[in-house]
Order: C-alpha cells, then sequence, then structure tokens
C-alpha cells in the first residue's frame, strides 16, 4: 500500500492522500488516470470522477457531505467545495462551512 | 498475561496503588499540588475539580476516581470554605476500604501549614495502602480499557481508529469491558450503531444518546470538529465520526452508559459524555481531557488515545496509551507517541498487527 492514493471503500467518488501530491502529478489507482489539480496535502483527499454541486461525497462508503461547488476529477474536496449535510465546522478565523 | 494487580474490597483489580490527592476547590489546587511534588513519588497523583459550587456531577466522578481500582489511598485537600462536599466524598472513600484523610487549609494554618500536614497525610496513607495490599494476578477479563480520539486528521480514521478497534474485538472476545465514547463524534454513525446493539432497548438509548449530542452541538452552533481536523484533511462532522466511529472494533454493543457509571458486564459499552438538556457553561465541559477523566470515572484502567494531529494528554491515575495515526507526527513527536499505527499505511504492519 504504498501508493500516493487510497481509496477507502469500492463505492466512494473520493480517495485519501498518503503523501503530499503536487498539482500536474499524474496517478494511477484502480485503473482510474488522475491528473492531480492542484498542491494537496497528505491526508486531504481528492475527487476521483467530476462531482458537480449538490453530489453527495463518499468515503469508507458511507456520506460525510455534499458538493457546494463542482470540482474536476483529480481536485481537491475540502471546506471550500463541499459541507457537512448535519451540522457547520468552525475554522480558526470563524467562517465556518459556506450554507 | 502475566500481570499482578491489587484487590480491592469491591472486588474489582487496580494495575496501581496510587495514591491521589484531591483538590476540592481551585484554590486548594496550588497546596495539593505542591504536597504532590515534595512527596516525590511517581504513585503520588494529584486530581480535583476547581468549581466552587454544589454540582452532582463533579461530586459523582471525584467518587468514582477516587474510588477506582488504581488508587489504594486518599488524601484531601479543602480549603474550607468551598462548595464541594468534603464529608460526603471522605465517607465514600473511608466506605471503599480505603485510607483516607482530609487536610483544611483554612484550619490548618494556612498554605506552608496545610503542605507539611498534606505530606504527613501522604505518608500515612501510603503506609497504610502498601501495608494493607492484597496482590493478585490480574487477567484481560479484570480490565476495563477505553478509548478516546483527539487531535484527528484524514489519517486517524484509516490506521490508528480500526487498528484500536481490532485491539477492542479481541480484548471484548477475552472478557474485557471495552468503552468507546465522544457520542459528538458518532453523529452520522448512529444508524450503524443501533444495528450493533444488543437488544432493541440498547439501539433505542444509542440512538436518543446520539440524538441528545446533536441537538447539543447544534445549539453550540458547531460540530466536535476543530480547526486542526480541517487542517489535517477532515471536511465534515460526519467524516470525523465515520472515522472516530472505527475504534469501536466490530462487537455487539452492550448498552449506554454515563460518565462515574461503572459497565455492568464484559463487552462494548458507548459511554454518552453529552450532558441532558440545554448546553450550559461551567461543568461538564466536553474536551479529550474531561472525557478520559470520565472514563476512569467509569473503571478505565487504561485508555487507548489515537491522534492524528499529535496530542500531549497524559493522566493521573490511569495510563492513556498514545496509538499516532499519521506518519509525520510519529516521526515530529516520538517522544510522546507509544504506538505508531501510520505503519498500517506505509506498508509496514498491518491493522490486526497494530491492534495486537
Amino acid at each position: 500500500m504504498s501508493s500516493a492514493l487510497i481509496r477507502l471503500s469500492p463505492t466512494d467518488n473520493v480517495a485519501v492522500c498518503c503523501r503530499s501530491v503536487a498539482a500536474g502529478e499524474s496517478l494511477t489507482i484502480e485503473g482510474l488516470e488522475l491528473v492531480v489539480q492542484r498542491d494537496v496535502a497528505l491526508g486531504h483527499k481528492l475527487a476521483l470522477v467530476p462531482l458537480k454541486l449538490g453530489d453527495v461525497v463518499l468515503k469508507y462508503g458511507v456520506p460525510i457531505g455534499s458538493m457546494t461547488a463542482p470540482a474536476a476529477a483529480g481536485d481537491w474536496v475540502h471546506m471550500h467545495n463541499m459541507k457537512s449535510d448535519y451540522m457547520p465546522a468552525h475554522l480558526r478565523d470563524a467562517t465556518g462551512d459556506r450554507a | 498475561m502475566s500481570l499482578q494487580g491489587w484487590r480491592r474490597a469491591d472486588g474489582r483489580k487496580g494495575i496501581r496503588n496510587v495514591i491521589a490527592v484531591v483538590y476540592l476547590v481551585e484554590c486548594a489546587h496550588h497546596v495539593a499540588r505542591r504536597i504532590v511534588d515534595r512527596a516525590d513519588d511517581p504513585q503520588v497523583h494529584l486530581i480535583g475539580f476547581p468549581g466552587c459550587y454544589p454540582n452532582d456531577y463533579a461530586l459523582a466522578m471525584m467518587k468514582a476516581l477516587t474510588t477506582h481500582p488504581n488508587v489504594g489511598g486518599v488524601v484531601l485537600l479543602s480549603l474550607g470554605c468551598e462548595g464541594f462536599n468534603r464529608e460526603a466524598l471522605s465517607s465514600h472513600v473511608a466506605a471503599s476500604g480505603r485510607p483516607v484523610e482530609t487536610v483544611v487549609i483554612q484550619q490548618a494554618g494556612g498554605t506552608r501549614a496545610a503542605i507539611a500536614a498534606g505530606l504527613d497525610a501522604v505518608a500515612r496513607v501510603r503506609a497504610l495502602a502498601d501495608s494493607e495490599a492484597i496482590r493478585v494476578p490480574v487477567a484481560l477479563s479484570d480490565l476495563v480499557i477505553g478509548t478516546i480520539c483527539g487531535g484527528s486528521d484524514g489519517f486517524s480514521g484509516i490506521t490508528a481508529n480500526p487498528a484500536v478497534g481490532r485491539a477492542f474485538d479481541s480484548l471484548v472476545d477475552a472478557g474485557a469491558a471495552c468503552i468507546f465514547e465522544e457520542t459528538g463524534e458518532m453523529i452520522g454513525c448512529e444508524g450503524h450503531m443501533a444495528t450493533r446493539a444488543a437488544s432493541p432497548e440498547v439501539a433505542a438509548a444509542i440512538e436518543a444518546s446520539i440524538a441528545q449530542a446533536e441537538d447539543y452541538y447544534r445549539a453550540m452552533g458547531y460540530g466536535s470538529f476543530a480547526p486542526g481536523n480541517a487542517e489535517g484533511g477532515l471536511s465534515s462532522q460526519e467524516e470525523k465520526s465515520a472515522g472516530a466511529y472505527a475504534k469501536s472494533g466490530a462487537r455487539p454493543i452492550q448498552g449506554v452508559i454515563l460518565p462515574a457509571e461503572q459497565p455492568p458486564g464484559p463487552g462494548l459499552y458507548l459511554l454518552d459524555v453529552v450532558p441532558p438538556g440545554a448546553p450550559k457553561f461551567g461543568f461538564p465541559n466536553i474536551v479529550d481531557n474531561a472525557e478520559i477523566g470520565e472514563l476512569m470515572a467509569c473503571g478505565a484502567h487504561i485508555t487507548l488515545f489515537t491522534t492524528g494531529r499529535g496530542s500531549v494528554v497524559g493522566s493521573a491515575i490511569a495510563p492513556v496509551i498514545k496509538v499516532c495515526a499519521n506518519p509525520e507526527t510519529a516521526a515530529r513527536m516520538a517522544d510522546d507517541m507509544d504506538v505508531d499505527a501510520s505503519r498500517i499505511l506505509e506498508g509496514r504492519a498491518t491493522l490486526d498487527k497494530v491492534g495486537d
């Protein structure tokens, strides 16, 4: 399991970066070719397929929130383009999730 | 496992024979800390409650902690005018068969005199705890094990948490009682958890406890989600929950218990740390350190603490074992991390191996 990405469940539409990845890098995961769209730190998520507004994000095979903006395959998926379906999160600048 | 422990009058067994020095209000904290410092004995530990008002939660917690199986004797430090019911606590400890003394700072003559009196009391209680000790072998089935996560990141739910889940399965199979917690960090997992309940009543209790946590955090305006979680790659409460839930393993859930309640038998239990009713300031205050105290008050001999970002929370009375999820943290904070679960990520170990 020394690859750069790990998909935790076969139904997941995001993968977790096992190391920091750089914009422009080409990665292969389970036969899928991905070009990394921007620098993403380890522990963060990349979209495995194009995601559109309102799409449910799946990790561990379970919903972890919904897209608030589209993301291309290989793009970073985080609080700038997804949000909790339960409750907002707070950041140090106290902006929280986008509604 | 051939571990020698201490048998207590209530039948439980400890893996330590600690003398607890307990401050009953913040005003007595300094005197209590000086006594522990000057006692210079690794088995004399400081615990306490800082508030000064009648608080059923604090009394229940302190009763449970001062009669924790790892505690062999107790010295109470009171300022004298605080709200804490020192007589009730002292009677409770004495009834458990443990030596207990109380030093009241206003009666002892102030800081210096109270420190001297406290050191004498510690020496007497220590001597009694040692002379009355009954050494017995301790089996896994005698143990209560807690788990908590703190400073979680995108790896916690992949490495450290599922590894602890495997360890929990083995411990439950060996007859131990295991406790997982932070119902606020299980929001989103309630449906799956209910399917693991040992009975329909337990399933209803699980769902009720998560609904209460959701109400609590909604009223607070945010979930149990810190900025560091986001920096570590987590994007939502339910993503954090899905990873946190992996600590519970796969065995049936036998029941939901409250802080300072002992698990009624072996098996897996959920600790409901969210107080009922509308959120209030004061105690309890849901943070990692308080939750570890609550796991200990439920009798936990050891707490397995998983962390990705890196926590340095330790504990009096009952050891806290750090299980690290993130390879960069494991290297950067090696002195604080006890088990490196990030080996799983790098293919240097399996989940089962770390779980062992």
